[in-house]
């Protein structure tokens, strides 16, 4: 009995030291694979700076962002960011205007009205959905069905531009701004909701009053992480704002993006020319980084709370 | 039944043990460049390999791209639908020749449905692409177009929004056939386009023009022929209005050629030339023993060219929509063949 005992207790020693063992084999594993991630990131960025430098010193940083003049002709080469950054700023924040009517109802449907119903899972899937949808087939959608509507409409000649590229945009983006903010709205304290009942609150009231003040701002950022989503859209933005590098005067003016030129114009491009490429794409991560950034401290902000 | 086993195992070992031997036999050749030409030398290629065992793998990076990659030696051959001017060979590490494959043209596509032949002219599609002509019921476009109804619309021009070969051809067209178009424009492979909206490659090209009422673009020849889109006759030099066609083109380099085939053939004096027409190159190392480049695998790259510049191989080029080479630039290239080497010995004897 007693010697069974130190046996069994020899046994779960060793156990104990093994899973011990394996569990910092793990450990260091982990630490490995996350390391490779950094480097990899930093990697991206080393490259992209050093590549970004034979333009910024060209023109200098201010001259290549404020300069809207993109002329790739030999003894004339003159390139500057800021018809791009102005088609890439345009068309995003306009998709996320056009985003929000469609994004944030379904958010309130699924969040709140339906929550856990059949109905609901049923349309967050087919949200969701509209994620998995190829960019190129968004493109090509918008190339045959939407171009020919807004021409039919008069808004615009031939149905290209900045107006075109968003309301495609807005669509792609529905899916990343209405299921992380459904998320929140269903993440309302039942007992505010229901205090807020027993006061006498409407459905309407208790939205205005306490799933909006305390979902607020996890629903603002997720409609941040959208806006981010769609900074970096390129394919079906190419195919639709009409690729001309001028800085777009007015909703159906065609335009360019930051994503779109580089996709378009780095496979035959040297030099000056790659150079301020590689610098547009610094500048799109930077601007892309920042706005993940902002939305993701909104978001821990509001967890903590 | 472990007998059976290890009969099965030997004959498994046998038969992994050939494939390898025949693999070590076979060359791979890797090149590297222009898209225009892709589907001509994909159909080359293929047919290569089945005759000879050469596997040949090409990338369809774009001319720039090509060049870059040959310049790192990285690929056995590079492909560029622009020569190397004397500036870009000096740049390159060592001495490289071009060895022209096939011929294309750059043609006016343009949707007008109720107009069935459209002729236009190199100074008239340079003002247009200006911004100058903006009405098809131009003064200048009736005058040459005697008996067809223009319509009063607006005319779109659409041009490639990336960098292209296809580009470079129109506007070196533009360029000699209009000054103002040269002074202010210029020749390049992507430009500053004064009007106009751009779509991606030709399919983006194309599909503008065919979705956009009173749309012209320039599209390779390639594409608009598998396509069957309505195309503009041009008034080449010697005054005749030309439709594309695979004659045509080829016409357009049956005159004198350098003997290194640089040279661009827009705006030929030949008669019944197609005016915007161009080779496509691919370039190589004049010396191949380079780094540690054995002769087993110059000599392959060499006999590859020089078969692309065959009857045979040259013949293929009409079934994907290209035009073939005439003899004297077939003539001019196996001379180029003949003077690559390999440790200072020429290759082809």
């Amino acid at each position: 009995m007693h010697s069974s005992l130190l046996l069994f207790s020899f046994h779960s020693k060793y156990k104990s030291q093994k899973s011990k063992m394996r569990d910092k084999i793990f450990k260091i594993l982990l630490l490995l694979c996350s390391l490779i991630v950094l480097l990899i990131c930093g990697g991206m960025v080393y490259s992209l700076v050093s590549g970004a430098v034979p333009a910024f010193s060209h023109f200098g940083i201010i001259d290549f962002i404020t300069t809207s003049e993109w002329n790739p002709r030999p003894d004339h080469e003159e390139y500057g960011a800021l018809s791009f950054i102005a088609g890439t700023v345009m068309t995003s924040f306009l998709a996320l205007l056009f985003c929000i009517p469609f994004s944030l109802p379904v958010a309130l449907f699924t969040g709140e009205y339906f929550r856990g119903t059949r109905v609901a899972m049923v349309i967050s899937s087919v949200i969701e959905l509209l994620a998995g949808i190829p960019s190129i087939v968004y493109g090509l959608w918008g190339f045959y069905t939407l171009r020919p509507i807004m021409v039919d409409l008069h808004l615009s000649a031939q149905g290209f531009g900045v107006l075109t590229a968003s309301m495609v945009l807005a669509i792609m983006i529905i899916p990343y701004a209405s299921s992380l903010s459904s998320e929140f709205i269903s993440m309302v304290p039942r007992d505010l909701k229901e205090g807020a009942y027993s006061l006498g609150a409407t459905r309407m009231e208790v939205i205005r009053y306490v799933i909006f003040p305390v979902s607020g701002s996890g629903v603002f950022a997720s409609y941040v992480l959208a806006l981010g989503r769609a900074l970096g859209e390129t394919m079906a933005v190419t195919m639709l704002i009409g690729n001309t590098n001028n800085i777009p005067n007015s909703l159906t003016a065609t335009g360019n993006t930051m994503a779109s030129v580089i996709a378009n114009q780095f496979g035959e491009a040297e030099d000056l020319k790659l150079s301020s490429l590689i610098a547009i794409g610094l500048l799109l991560f930077l601007i892309t980084a920042v706005i993940n950034l902002i939305g993701k401290m909104i978001m821990t902000k509001f967890s903590k709370a | 039944m472990k007998k059976f086993l290890l009969f099965g195992l030997i004959v498994t070992l046998a038969a992994c043990g050939g494939k390898k031997t025949g693999d070590s036999s076979s060359i791979s050749l890797a090149g590297a460049g222009a898209t225009f030409p892709q589907p001509y030398y994909d159909v080359a290629f293929k047919s290569y390999q089945d005759s000879t065992n050469t596997v040949v793998t090409y990338g369809g990076v774009g001319s720039g791209g090509g060049i870059r990659s040959l310049k790192d030696k990285i690929v056995d051959f590079g492909a560029s639908d622009a020569f190397l001017s004397d500036k870009e060979i000096e740049k390159m590490p060592a001495q490289v020749v071009h060895v022209p494959t096939c011929m294309g043209a750059v043609v006016m596509a343009y949707n007008l449905p109720e107009v069935k032949d459209l002729k236009l002219t190199g100074e008239i599609v340079a003002d247009i692409y200006l911004g100058k002509i903006t009405k098809w019921n131009d003064a200048r476009i009736a005058a040459i177009n005697p008996g067809t109804s223009l319509p009063a619309s607006v005319i779109n021009p659409v041009y490639r929004s990336d960098g292209s070969g296809t580009t470079f051809v129109f506007s070196d067209y533009l360029s000699k056939v209009s000054p103002e178009f040269s002074e202010k424009v210029g020749t390049d492979k992507a430009l500053k386009w004064p009007v106009g909206i751009a779509g991606k490659g030709n399919p983006g090209v194309a599909g503008t023009i065919s979705q956009t009422a009173g749309a012209i673009g320039y599209i390779g020849s390639e594409y608009s022929f598998a396509q069957k889109l309505p195309v503009a006759q041009l008034k080449n030099q010697a005054g005749n209005f030309i439709t594309p066609s695979t004659e045509s083109i080829s016409a357009a380099a049956a005159g004198e050629l350098p003997a290194d085939t640089r040279t661009m053939i827009t705006n030929s004096s030949d008669p019944n030339a197609y005016p915007i027409a161009c080779f496509t190159w691919i370039v190589l190392y004049k010396e191949q023993k380079y780094d540690d480049r054995t002769l087993q695998q110059a000599e392959a790259t060499v006999k590859l060219l020089n078969w692309m510049t065959d009857a045979y191989a040259q013949g293929l080029t009409t079934r994907v929509h290209y035009s073939p080479l005439p003899e004297s630039a077939v003539k001019n290239a196996k001379e180029i063949l003949k003077s690559v080497t390999y440790n200072g010995q020429p290759i082809l004897k």
